[in-house]
């Protein structure tokens, strides 16, 4: 652009320094969590670290890998998401392909009662309730059945197969005395890899954050997902410090989590941030096409 | 949701026997979809309408030898006990206090962030602001209330270091009611302004590039063009968001703020949802939170219809 004006190029200017702040400011805590995980709990403690470990130190990882607690909740949070996941996705394509199809009598009315509930829904007490009466409380189920299918992917899920998917593909798949199913199968989910990748993401990323289903649902400490622990570390650890419960008795357990409390944040983060660089066009991707439709 | 020319729906039974029905046919051919959709409606009648059903221990006195169906019904005794109670206004409160600040606070921020973003020539510097700023999205909400005590600790929080530093003493950010909302709000700005501005983005692609040649050829500013280009192009999308987020005004999502409430900030950090688990789950008041969630939810419904109604009549946008 050579006609630039003075004002073009001071906004331009403006708007660069402007994200850039940003970024520092998203990025900042982030970036001090992983240096505190590497550096001496007492100078963490002290406020001297800022940018660069001080006291380089692994005691946080190795007290992290003595913990019986957290690892088994690690291995639980991997079944989770992973059973979880699978049976999301299943369920998802089973929705939205047959609601993908002009053709099929009825789309509308299912359509609708699917929709319904992304806006109305029978409370947390009557789920609860209903829980508790399958016989499900105090077991994984309660926390992968429930949740089963979200509406929302769904619906991203079936504009994927309407609009990327040429319904001539199927027709002419159907004339070769191809069945719906062999359409399905052999036709557009080999062509829905993108859709599909998102889904997967979406679905995972959900099961491994979660907390609440399982701190509603589940009593068992053994059963207990990653989630509780931490909630146990980073969020009531601290709010007894923070009211005043850090006399001597306490001050080794203070010192024991103030140790331990970054890196299990670096741990549980790990995966989806190792590969959130890579799959991030996915998940841009998955939101983009749950634009289209809005 | 766009409706289709309905089939009329007097060609019940009868006419599916006869081959001759297109109807029929239609819904012969297709067996294996309705078979794939089987589970899938099962599961929606089970685990939303059955709860949606089971809701009318809100209006009974719930007793759990008698289950849902035996327990004997009590009228509106629930819906009164609560209006009356001394939570009522304060729930209402902090429930749509929350959510007034969010729309106010951290709706405008992910528009700004795709307009500025999309004002980006270097496809680098663009892609490296979008990857940084959609990162925390992915974080549990956990790990950000963790993070959160962390930085705001009164005694090793960073915040309250330089705080100390400034003023000689720290603020008590976590156990202050008044500082509760602001934290609640920020801290979710921190981590959705990224990833809401994706939607945003996506819409601001979709603008006709020949608008800005003009434009630019009849001598508007940058400013200009994204003031009289850019908005309006973006506004159907702001629309159909606000009015979503308009319609979850009052359900703030509990996750979080279950995590952040604690006894000493509980007069800012009460709201409707963690009210209903607390009564609830925890106390086996079964009805009266039973009552209190379908206040929330009918309320909820209400607000979206109403604000759709508005916006389909002030900008010819809405969801339905």
């Amino acid at each position: 652009m050579k006609n630039e004006t003075l004002g073009d190029k001071l906004f331009d200017w403006a708007v660069h320094a402007l994200l850039a702040l940003v970024c520092v400011i998203v990025m900042y805590p982030l970036l001090f969590v992983l240096v505190a995980s590497f550096s001496s709990p007492d100078a963490v403690m002290r406020g001297e670290v800022w940018l660069w470990p001080k006291g380089l130190t692994w005691v946080g990882y190795s007290k992290i890998f003595q913990n019986r607690e957290i690892l088994t909740g690690y291995m639980n949070t991997i079944l989770y998401t992973v059973i979880g996941t699978s049976i999301n996705l299943v369920m998802s394509i089973a929705a939205a392909y047959p609601l993908s199809r002009k053709d099929l009598y009825g789309r509308n009315v299912i359509s609708a009662l699917l929709v319904f509930t992304m806006f109305f829904s029978g409370g947390m007490v009557p789920t609860y309730l209903l829980i508790k009466s399958l016989g499900m409380l105090n077991t994984m189920w309660a926390l992968i059945i429930p949740g089963a299918i979200s509406v929302y992917n769904v619906l991203i899920m079936r504009t994927f197969f309407q609009n990327g998917i040429p319904y001539e593909m199927q027709e002419a798949a159907a004339m070769d005395g191809c069945s719906n199913m062999s359409t399905l199968i052999r036709i557009v989910l080999p062509l829905s890899m993108p859709i599909i990748a998102v889904m997967i993401l979406f679905y995972s990323v959900g099961h491994w954050n979660a907390y609440f289903s399982a701190l509603m649902y589940l009593t068992d400490r053994e059963k207990y997902p990653l989630t509780l622990f931490l909630r146990e570390i980073l969020i009531q650890g601290q709010m007894q410090e923070m009211q005043g419960i850090g006399d001597d008795v306490h001050a080794n357990a203070v010192m024991e989590s103030e140790a331990i409390k970054y890196a299990v944040v670096i741990v549980a983060n790990l995966p989806v941030l190792m590969l959130y660089p890579f799959l991030q066009k996915y998940f841009v991707k998955g939101v983009m096409i749950g634009a289209i439709k809005g | 949701m766009k409706k289709q020319a309905t089939i009329p729906a007097a060609q019940g039974g009868a006419s599916a026997r006869t081959i001759r029905s297109p109807i029929a046919r239609q819904i012969r051919k297709n067996w294996e979809l309705y078979l794939l959709l089987l589970p899938v409606i099962a599961y929606f009648i089970l685990f939303e309408y059955v709860p949606m059903y089971g809701v009318q221990i809100a209006f009974k006195n719930f007793i759990a030898t008698k289950g849902i169906w035996g327990s004997p019904w009590v009228g509106l005794q629930h819906f009164e006990r609560f209006f009356d109670s001394y939570y009522f206004w304060r729930l209402i409160k902090n429930t749509l206090g929350i959510g007034l600040y969010q729309l106010f606070v951290g709706f405008p921020v992910p528009i700004l962030l795709a307009l500025m973003i999309n004002e980006v020539r270097s496809r680098k510097f663009s892609r490296f602001v979008q990857t940084v700023t959609y990162a925390p999205h992915f974080l549990s909400t956990v790990v950000v209330v963790g993070m959160i005590f962390i930085f705001l600790s009164p005694q090793t929080g960073l915040v309250n270091l330089v705080i100390t530093w400034v003023r000689g003493e720290p603020i008590e950010f976590l156990t202050e009611p008044i500082w509760f909302k602001s934290i609640y709000v920020l801290s979710g700005v921190w981590q959705q302004m990224g990833w809401s501005s994706i939607i945003y983005l996506a819409a601001l692609t979709s603008i006709d590039p020949q608008l800005h040649e003009a434009a630019r050829v009849d001598g508007a500013s940058r400013w200009q063009r994204i003031w009289h280009i850019n908005l309006p192009g973006i506004m159907p999308t702001i629309v159909i968001l606000l009015i979503l987020n308009m319609g979850s005004l009052l359900s703030v999502g509990f996750e979080k703020v279950y995590l952040m409430q604690n006894s000493l900030n509980m007069a800012a950090s009460d709201v409707i949802a963690t009210h209903v688990y607390n009564k609830g789950i925890i106390d086996g008041q079964y009805s009266y939170s039973a009552a209190v969630g379908l206040f929330n939810s009918v309320v909820n419904f209400i607000l979206l219809v109403i604000v759709n109604r508005i916006a389909r009549k002030v900008s010819d946008t809405s969801l339905w």
